[in-house]
This record gives structure tokens, sequence and C-alpha cells, in this order.
């Protein structure tokens, strides 16, 4: 069914039941996603496309549109709980943009220049995290996950479809476990796929790396907000 | 890797079997391994997981989530104290330290010969019996250093919890057996709760003769809303669930009684279990369902066998199983599930997601349960007081329970009343009633403060909120009253408060999993002394990024006990700001920084010396 919704005063055609993040992409607006993947069920997990709805604090991700919605992004109140929590993220891992293989084709990089973000509000905590390059050709650097869930919930073992990318622990403790074993079999394009959509550099390929010159990686190209907006697919196609 | 199959386990195998390798079962199954071996071996998880087709890190995801379950070994008896701020209030200190000296073990560990753990939990749910244990799961009340000695005494010379706790051997599925392991706690019987013996047979029978529609019907007219604490309208909840669309529907009732403070679901578990289970009965008849679930929290393992009993002769009794009440066709039964130690798991897509054997994450909304719950299925979830008070409502009529309480919250509730007053303990109170009447009631003297509904909920000030009324159209209440006399702290107790939310996020998601952590710093600071008035600052727009982003209600919450104590008494946090003259940076903590140093020093003096 046809409706209107309201995106930061302008009246937006679309239809109903539609998720608010790409409805307003399609209007121009562009809201950040860290978590979230054209496509796939939403995950909910990072709340940086938080936004109000009819006055009420949400993550557009997990808003389904309904006629006479008001949306405001472009708020300051609400911009500044999204740039929070991209500087919760800078404070809570380990990221270090220049020294990082994924840097230029990082999206919370990519996002933390869209918030404005300089410096995070919140104690750099610089956690002592352990790596594992058990698997062949998968290395997986901790210190920059964000436990987004992308990797545990859209990359599964081919055929009997369990988890590759696992949790364990809860709160603060929680991280993501790798199974060398399912991971040494996965095909190689699905190597690349978990590498493109781990939005930081927590998974990364062996052996790859800085393999694209500065000026000429993937959110140089096409900055983050224009893919978003554009009909680049983020889903990740390598 | 080793192959599973030449390492199978008997007993694994025999607890598999027990469970139907059934992976929706894994928490069951994890208990009984743990059961078994102290702990659960990662020996044989490749065996649980090919068992249960699940991969051997799926098993982990489960296992490691919840505090109560071990992946090394924890001792023979495992001692988890509660550390709630109503302990600490009450000589939690010097049990702490007893327990230490007489076991020889530091808290959170083993010692090598393996033969004692000791841990500390948050509420167990025995706040007017503190300080209080659980040893082998079996709970321990109003503990002193000498009657830890004589605990861990008896220990030593080969006894168990259970033995120690029941001397006279009573048999562990009736109700002389947990009445002489923990007092009765409830001060009040009736109108509502604690009744004496109900005929639930012709109540039931009353129910049957008419509708589904027309039990709803009743339930609605009573007002009655859910008593968890969000109070949704219980006739809505049972309405859309009867109208929801599936085969296999199911009514779960919350006993995972965690906010910190309450304990009144313990109560009425134990003495009025069977206006629970019927209300969960009456519940199935109005939505059309056939499965029950009662999710039993951890600490409360202790309730499991006598719940059973209670189970089985209300089977014996014709009111669970088939053609229930005498109506042909009307078939429902109910399983308890035990929880293994997590906050979060009250949520209630939290709860089913744990019912199915995962995580407690609460799951993104919508759908609700009551459209999509347990294993995909329409599922009607209410708290264990909702379905007593449903069964009272279908005894009573619907006027009858309106003609109590205010117009928008009818009739009573239970509240579990703790901290600083001479008769702690479980109330049934009017909707309605003034903090000064609850003061009244249970002879608190010289109250400052009182927190409402636990951490979750709000710190009211006594002075400036006496004639609030417990409502739903002043303050909401979900049961936990805590009050704090002028002589407490209350910055101590926000901390611990912060630190429990913090220890309790699921971690899904970013505000609540870093942002808790965050604000616990920052409240340790002012408490510390250490703060200025830039940390004040950073703390109430930092609680208010964590409340206003988090996924749930851990995270929406998470900051009130800051957020409502800073409101009522702004005074306190300022009296505690340091001012900090030519300071280039106001949150550097020289004592932090400098802390590493005593320590190098103290080493390098003992180092050698002993």
């Amino acid at each position: 069914m046809s409706i209107q919704i309201e995106i930061d005063g302008i009246s937006v055609s679309t239809q109903e039941n539609r998720i608010l993040v790409e409805v307003a992409a399609e209007a121009g607006v562009y809201i950040p996603t860290l978590c979230y993947l054209k496509g796939k069920p939403c995950l909910g997990t990072c709340r940086v496309c938080t936004v109000k709805v009819d006055g009420a604090v949400v993550a557009a991700c997990t808003v389904r549109v309904s006629a006479g919605m008001t949306v405001e992004v472009d708020e300051p109140e609400t911009a500044d709980l999204r740039k929070a929590l991209v500087e919760l993220l800078f404070a809570e891992g380990n990221h270090n943009c220049p020294s990082c293989e994924k840097s230029g084709r990082c999206t919370l990089q990519a996002v933390g220049y869209e918030v404005d973000m300089h410096v995070s509000r919140f104690p750099y905590r610089f956690p002592v995290r352990e790596r594992d390059h058990a698997s062949e050709r998968i290395w997986l650097e901790r210190d920059r996950c964000i436990f987004c869930q992308r990797c545990v919930e859209f990359v599964r073992d081919e055929t009997t479809g369990q988890k590759i990318f696992s949790i364990s622990a809860r709160g603060t403790e929680s991280r993501i476990d790798i199974d060398a074993e399912r991971a040494n079999a996965m095909p190689a394009e699905q190597v690349r796929y978990a590498v493109e959509i781990c939005p930081v550099g927590a998974i990364l390929e062996k052996g790859v790396g800085f393999d694209v010159p500065i000026g000429h990686r993937k959110y140089e190209i096409e900055s983050v907000r224009d893919r978003a907006l554009g009909t680049t697919d983020e889903a990740g196609t390598p | 890797m080793i192959d599973g199959s030449t390492w199978l386990n008997a007993d694994i195998e025999t607890v598999l079997r027990r469970h139907r390798y059934d992976g929706t079962r894994l928490i069951d199954i994890l208990w009984d391994v743990q059961n078994l071996f102290g702990h659960i071996p990662d020996e044989h998880l490749p065996q649980l997981a090919s068992a249960l087709d699940r991969s051997v890190p799926d098993i982990v995801e489960t296992a490691s989530f919840y505090h109560f379950f071990h992946s090394k070994p924890s001792g023979r008896h495992r001692i988890y104290l509660s550390n709630t701020v109503i302990a600490k209030m009450n000589g939690y200190q010097a049990v702490y330290d007893a327990l230490e000296r007489e076991t020889g073990v530091r808290f959170g560990e083993t010692d090598p010969g393996g033969m004692f753990g000791l841990f500390e939990t948050p509420c167990i749910g025995l706040s007017d019996q503190e300080p209080a244990m659980l040893l082998d799961g079996v709970a321990f009340t109003r503990l002193t250093p000498d009657t830890v000695a004589d605990i861990v005494a008896q220990l030593k010379a080969g006894k168990v919890g259970a033995d120690i706790a029941n001397p006279a051997g009573l048999p562990r599925d009736g109700i002389a057996y947990i009445d002489n392991l923990v007092e009765p706690s409830m001060r009040t019987r009736g109108p509502v709760f604690f009744c004496d013996e109900v005929d639930h047979r012709g109540l039931l029978e009353r129910c049957l003769a008419g509708t589904p529609a027309q039990t709803i019907a009743t339930i609605t007219e009573a007002g009655l809303r859910g008593f968890g604490g969000a109070g949704f309208p219980t006739g809505l909840k049972w309405r859309l669930g009867r109208e929801a669309s599936g085969d296999d529907k199911y009514v779960i009732c919350n006993a995972d009684e965690g906010e910190p403070g309450t304990f009144k679901d313990r109560a009425l578990l134990t003495h009025s279990p069977k206006d629970v289970l019927l209300g969960m009965v009456i519940a199935a008849y109005a939505i059309g369902s056939r499965h029950g679930i009662v999710y039993l929290r951890a600490e409360y393992a202790y309730l499991e066998s006598y719940l059973e009993s209670q189970l089985q002769e209300l089977r014996r009794d014709g009111l669970l199983g088939s053609d229930i009440g005498g109506l042909p066709g009307f078939a429902f039964d109910i399983r308890i599930q035990m929880g293994a130690g997590s906050y979060v798991c009250g949520e209630e897509s939290a709860l089913i997601e744990s019912c199915e054997g995962n995580r407690g994450t609460p799951r993104l909304k919508p759908p609700y349960p009551i459209q999509q719950g347990y294993l995909g299925n329409p599922t009607c979830v209410n708290n264990v007081e909702t379905f007593a008070a449903a069964t009272r409502v279908m005894a009573e009529g619907a006027e009858w329970f309106r003609s109590m309480g205010t117009s928008d919250s009818a009739g009573t509730r239970l509240v579990s009343v703790a901290g600083d007053c001479r008769r702690p303990g479980v109330y049934e109170v009017q909707r309605g009633i003034t903090l000064d009447e609850v003061l009244e009631m249970v002879d608190a003297q010289n109250a400052q403060a009182v927190q409402v509904s636990g951490p979750s909920g709000e710190c009211l000030s006594v002075q400036r909120d006496g004639r609030r009324r417990i409502a739903y159209e002043d303050i909401p209440c979900n049961g936990s009253v805590t009050i704090f006399d002028n002589t407490r702290d209350l910055l101590d107790c926000v901390k611990d408060y912060t630190k429990f939310f913090a220890d309790e996020s699921c971690g899904i998601c970013v505000p609540c999993r870093a942002g808790t952590i965050d604000l616990h710093d920052k409240v340790e600071r002012i408490r510390a002394g250490n703060g200025v008035q830039q940390d004040l600052d950073d703390a109430a727009g930092w609680g208010a990024l964590v409340r206003d982003t988090s996924r749930c209600g851990l995270g929406a919450t998470a900051a009130n006990p800051l957020l409502t104590t800073w409101e009522k008494f702004p005074e306190l946090y300022r009296d505690r700001l340091c001012t900090q003259e030519y300071a280039l940076l106001p949150s550097f903590d020289a004592d932090a920084a400098l802390a590493e140093y005593g320590k190098v020093e103290n080493k390098f003096e003992t180092d050698g010396t002993k």
C-alpha cells in the first residue's frame, strides 16, 4: 500500500512496511549503519542508525514504515547520539586506522568521518584481546571487532548451515570465535565475502593486505554515504 | 581434531537420551553434564554437538552465557554468596571474609584440591534474610562468621549442602523442607494472594462451563495488568493469543524473578503454587494452548522438586493432562525449565531464547512473543503473580478485583520489602497505597530513600515523595521495595546497582555493552570523591545515551540508579565533587595511574624474602 511519511520535514511517498533505512536512502537521506546489511534480516546490534520516529528514539533498521510517520534524522540531539555510539565503539576496542589492513575500506572508519567524529568522548580502554589465527586462510583480529554479528548470522557452513563464527561469554567479555575446521572448508568466495561484510578489520584473509593504493580504496572512490544513497551493492559482493 | 565418535562417554549418552537428543533442551542437558562432572568439560562438547546436530562453538555460545555454568573445574562444593546492597547492609563483608578464611579459597577461585569454589552472585531472592548464599544448589540464610565456620567444617567432614541444610532428612518435595531452608516471608493473607485452601477443581469447572472469550472478558473487565513491571493489560494479551494463528500455542510462566530486592514470586511459588499453576491452565483455556512452561530461575532450584510434586498432584486431580476439569479434548501440561543464571532472561523474548537452549539475547520486536514466541509459536508469557491473580479473579469475579485499588490500577499487588525496616517481608497492598503508608507498615525508622522496582526502577526521596502512590498512574512497581535509612551512603548503592547492569548486560548492543561500563566507572569516580563537574555532566549524557539507544529494557533502565538518585538527591553528588585548580586534565586519575607502581614496589620488597 502506498503511504506518505515525513523525513526531516519532507514528505516521502513509499510502500507500507518497508525498512526505514532503505526508504530514507531512496529519499536522499543518509542514515549511518554498521550492522545493517541490505537484503538480510535486521541485526539491530550497533544502534548507529538511531533516529527519532514520532518523537521516540529508535534504531531505524528495526523500524518498518507506516502511514503518517514523522522521522527526524538531521536533528542535533539524535545526531549526537549516533556520534556517541560510534565514539563508544572506537573507545571500546583497539582501532588504529593507519596500521589497519582495512583502512579506506572500513565502514566504522568511514562512518566515523560521516558523523564528524574527531576523538572519542569516552575513555579509551586499550583492551587486551587475543587474536585467533588457527584457521588456514582467516585471521581473526579481535582488537577491531565491534560485535555486529554479521559474520555469525550471514556466514554459515554451506552444507550444514551451521555456524562458522560464533559468540562466547556475555556483556563486555563477549567475543567472536571461529571454528577453524569449518573455516578451512569455506570456498574462496565465501572467505572473501566474510572479509567484505566485516564492517571493520576483524576478519582478514591471510596473505592479503594493503593491496590497494591509498586514494583508490573502497570508500575513497565512493564515500559510505554515496554508496548508501546510490545503487552500489552494500551487501558486499566482492 | 579427535574424532568424537571414538570418545563416546556413556554418562553423557544417558543424559542425551534422557532429553531425547533435543537441542532445544540444551540448558537442561548442560545442567545434567555439570552435575555429573562438576563443570562442563571441553572434551565432551564434540559428543554433545554431534548428538544435538549443533556445532561445538554453538554449544559454547549457550554454555558461556550463563554464570552458573562453568567450563573449568570449579570445586566440588560451589558457594555463591549473594552480593546485593541489602546483604552489604547486613554483615556481608564479615561473611565474605569468613568464607575465604574457612575454605582457604579466594572469591572467584577454586582450591588446587578442587574442594571449594567461591563466587559472588547477584540477588538470590532472599533480601529479607541476608546475608545468604547458595551452596550445592541449596539456600543458607542469615549467615554469620560462626555459621559459616560450622557449615564449612561439616563440608570438610564429608557432608554436602543438602545434608547440612536438612539434618532431619525432610523429603525434598515437601513444603516443610522449603520452609526449613528459607523463611516463608509472607506477612499478609488475602484478599488476593495467600488465601486459605482454594477449591481449584470447582473453580476450573466453573471457568470451563463458559467460553474462552468469557474468561478473557472477565480478566479484561477486572483490569488485570501484568505484574512484571510494564503493566501490559493481561486480558488484551490473552485476546491477542487467542486470535494469533497457530496450532501449537504456549503459555509460559516467568519465574525468573531477578530484579534485585524482590522475592515475592518465591513466596508465591512456595505457598500458593497451585494458584499460579491453575492460572496457567486458565490462560491455556483462554488462548487455546496445550503446552505450558514454568521458567524457574536457577537460584530457586531448591523449589524444583516441590513444584514437580505440585504438578503431579494437579495431574492426579485431573487439572493437568488430558480432558482437564472433565472437559473432553482440553489437554494441557506444564514442564519446568530451569534457568542458569542471567538477569536479562527475565525479559520475555530472552526467556524464550533460553527455553529454546540459546543465549538469553532479547529479540528484536516486532514480532512480539504473543505472535511469534517459543519455537516460532504464539506464546503468552506472564509473571508468576499475574497467573496467581488471574486464578483469584476467576474465583471471585471481575467486580471484586476492580473494587480494590484505583481506577487505573485495579486490585492489589505484592511488594517485597527489605532493607532498613523492622518487618521486612512480602505484603499484599492495595494499589494506590502511599510510600509513607508502606514505610509505616514495615516499621521503617529514619528512612531516607526508597528504591522502588529495584535498580531498574526509581529511587524516591522519603521527604519529597512520601505521599506519592504505588499505582500505574504515579509510581509503577514490579514488587521490589528497598529502604535505606539516613545512615546509608546512597552512592555506594548506585555504584553497586550500576555494576549489576554492566555484569548482566547480554552484550549484543553497543550502548548497553560498552556504555554501562563507562557509566559504572564514572559513578565510581564521583563516589570516591575524585569527580569534577565535568564528570557529572558526562554521566548524565552517557546515562541518557544508554537509556535511549539500547535494544531492550536492561539498557533502557541501566542508568536509572544514577539518573533518579541525581534527580532526588543532587546534593549528594555535588557534595562529593572535588575541585582541581589548575588541573589540565580533570579526568586524570593519579591514584589509578600509580596503582601499578605500588604493586611493583610491593613485589620488590617481598621478592626473595619469602
